[in-house]
């Protein structure tokens, strides 16, 4: 089962780091990709641009709209994400702990649902 | 025949249930599937009789039947299908195992007390699903409504199969810490069979009992210091259940309470278990508990009490917990110990802030010292406060006759 585990921090505890502290946090980082790839867990993650190069999308009545920025101001901003194949949600939330920034911020698991042509799960509630 | 299926269904359904839903594997399939299982057993046991192992018969009735059903809707339903084949493959390669079976209370209870859940869900999912506590019972235990209590209970079922939690015990590495939360559970489940939060009936034995099985299920499993307190606690705490209420119903408290009437073995297993959790010196506040049971469940009587050695161990307690309930009920061993001055001194220090304001205990023991230094309407205001604030039925009673008493 895949699960993407959502990277958030505050900007801000980062922004306040020494460019040397910043390169360790990101060399850790590398090593947890590593060490994901070769037990088979990783299937794609990247770190994102501050959210100062955020532009949000909307489409209202047919007519495309774009902001500056995330749609919410909140205290933690999303910092990266990896999509983890594990076996339960148990095993995704031991291989997010070991997420760097975990420390700093917070790592949101998310199960991944499928696409589908009928019978889609998380929405259509209304009976 | 309908009163034993009956009887059944109060003492076995859960673990029916929990074994149900590992061969399910989902929750909402496997209480179908229960439900299944004993109107078969309506249909057929008046006929034939009670099966030898009516659990085992109950579990495999459930099981068909949903073959059946997940196969005549597997159309629709691939996944259903899917599920349907797979059962009817393991059905056929062998019956489920005794020891498995053991564990599937155990695995109910550490998938519905998953620290993915929030604590609010994981009670009302382990008292609905594990103890089978009604959403009204568990609404009133939580004073919230039934709609939003059987509302949690979906969210929660939903968020098990929707992000996959497994059913399983935990490996021992993540053990002690998903352990703390299961014990919390379990103590309030002991607490809602030892005396019910509201309504006439005082004790449920079953639900204590359930409590206490569990208990061992899980000193079994992990005998950490904290389960064997736990343990003992319930065991103390229930060595009394046949003494704390009259043949009508009443309460009946501690200092009034006919000690030879209650049960040695009970009080042997948990002293033996108290000790063997204070010898560890890695525990906690639960064995802190069983602790002052332990002293209680030995003394001959109230005043032959070992209350010095009571107010030094709810000092402990209070150390490592520092709950206002625990510090009211130390304030009672200080009276004990040091006299009714003591104490109301305490409780009044205590009742100056919100926390035990609204707490009808707090009220009947400030009022119970009032009456003991003869400061009569003090005790009356007291005694109706408590009585205001009071739910359940036997301490309303026990409450109203303490005002009678006192002419109020």
């Amino acid at each position: 089962m895949k699960y993407l585990a959502l990277v958030y921090y505050n900007e801000a505890i980062m922004n306040a780091m020494s460019q040397q502290e910043w390169d360790a946090l990101n060399q850790e980082c590398i090593g947890c990709v590593e060490n994901l790839q070769r037990s088979g867990h990783f299937v794609d993650g990247h770190p994102l641009q501050q959210t100062d190069t955020a532009t949000t999308v909307r489409v209202r009545n047919g007519k495309l709209t774009t902001t500056d920025g995330p749609f919410a101001e909140t205290r933690e901003q999303l910092a990266g994400f990896y999509m983890l194949e594990a076996r339960d949600l148990n095993e995704a939330i031991q291989l997010a702990g070991k997420i760097p920034p975990a420390r700093y911020g917070s790592i949101e698991v998310r199960p991944v649902r499928e696409l589908k042509a009928e019978g889609n799960l998380a929405g259509g509630k209304s009976t | 025949m309908q009163n034993a299926i009956n009887q059944l269904y109060q003492t076995e359904s859960r673990r029916v249930l929990a074994t149900l839903i590992r061969l399910l594997g989902d929750f909402d399939l496997a209480e179908e599937a229960l439900h299944e299982a004993f109107s078969a057993a309506l249909q057929q046991w008046p006929a034939q009789g009670m099966p030898a192992n009516p659990r085992a018969w109950l579990v495999s009735a459930g099981r068909f039947r949903m073959i059946d059903q997940l196969r005549r809707h597997g159309r629709h339903h691939e996944s259903y299908d899917e599920i349907a084949e797979q059962l009817a493959t393991e059905l056929e390669a062998d019956a489920p195992e005794d020891h498995a079976v053991e564990d599937d209370q155990l695995r109910l209870i550490f998938t519905c007390c998953h620290p993915a859940l929030s604590q609010e869900a994981q009670l009302a999912l382990t008292l609905r699903e594990v103890c089978g506590l009604t959403t009204e019972e568990i609404a009133r235990a939580f004073l919230t409504t039934a709609p939003t209590l059987a509302q949690r209970i979906v969210r929660a079922k939903a968020k098990i199969r929707d992000a996959n939690i497994p059913y399983e015990v935990p490996e021992k590495s993540e053990l002690p810490a998903r352990l703390e939360v299961v014990l919390q559970v379990i103590y309030l489940l002991f607490n809602e069979g030892y005396a019910a939060s509201a309504g006439e009936e005082m004790i449920r034995h079953d639900l204590a009992a359930e409590a206490i099985r569990l208990g061992r299920l899980l000193c079994q499993l992990l005998p950490e210091p904290e389960v064997q307190g736990l343990l003992a606690l319930m065991l103390l705490q229930d060595s009394r259940r046949d003494t704390r209420t009259g043949a009508d119903g009443e309460l009946i408290l501690l200092e009034d309470q006919d000690r030879s009437r209650w049960d040695q073995q009970s009080i042997q297993e948990g002293i033996q278990r108290v000790m063997l959790a204070l010898g560890s010196q890695r525990f906690g506040s639960y064995t802190l508990q069983a602790a002052i049971a332990a002293v209680h469940a030995e003394a001959p009587s109230i005043t032959d009490t070992d209350w010095a050695q009571i107010v030094g161990l709810y000092d402990a307690l209070f150390s490592i917990n520092r709950s206002p309930v625990v510090a009211l009920n130390r304030a009672v061993a200080v009276a004990m110990r040091d006299g009714p001055e003591a104490g109301l001194a305490l409780i009044d220090h205590l009742l100056t802030k919100p926390a035990l304001r609204d707490y009808h205990l707090a009220h009947a023991a400030r009022a119970d010292m009032c009456r003991r230094l003869n400061r009569k309407t003090d005790a009356i205001a007291g005694y109706r406060q408590a009585l205001e604030l009071a739910r359940q039925g036997a301490e309303r009673r026990f409450l109203a006759r303490r005002l009678a008493e006192l002419g109020g």
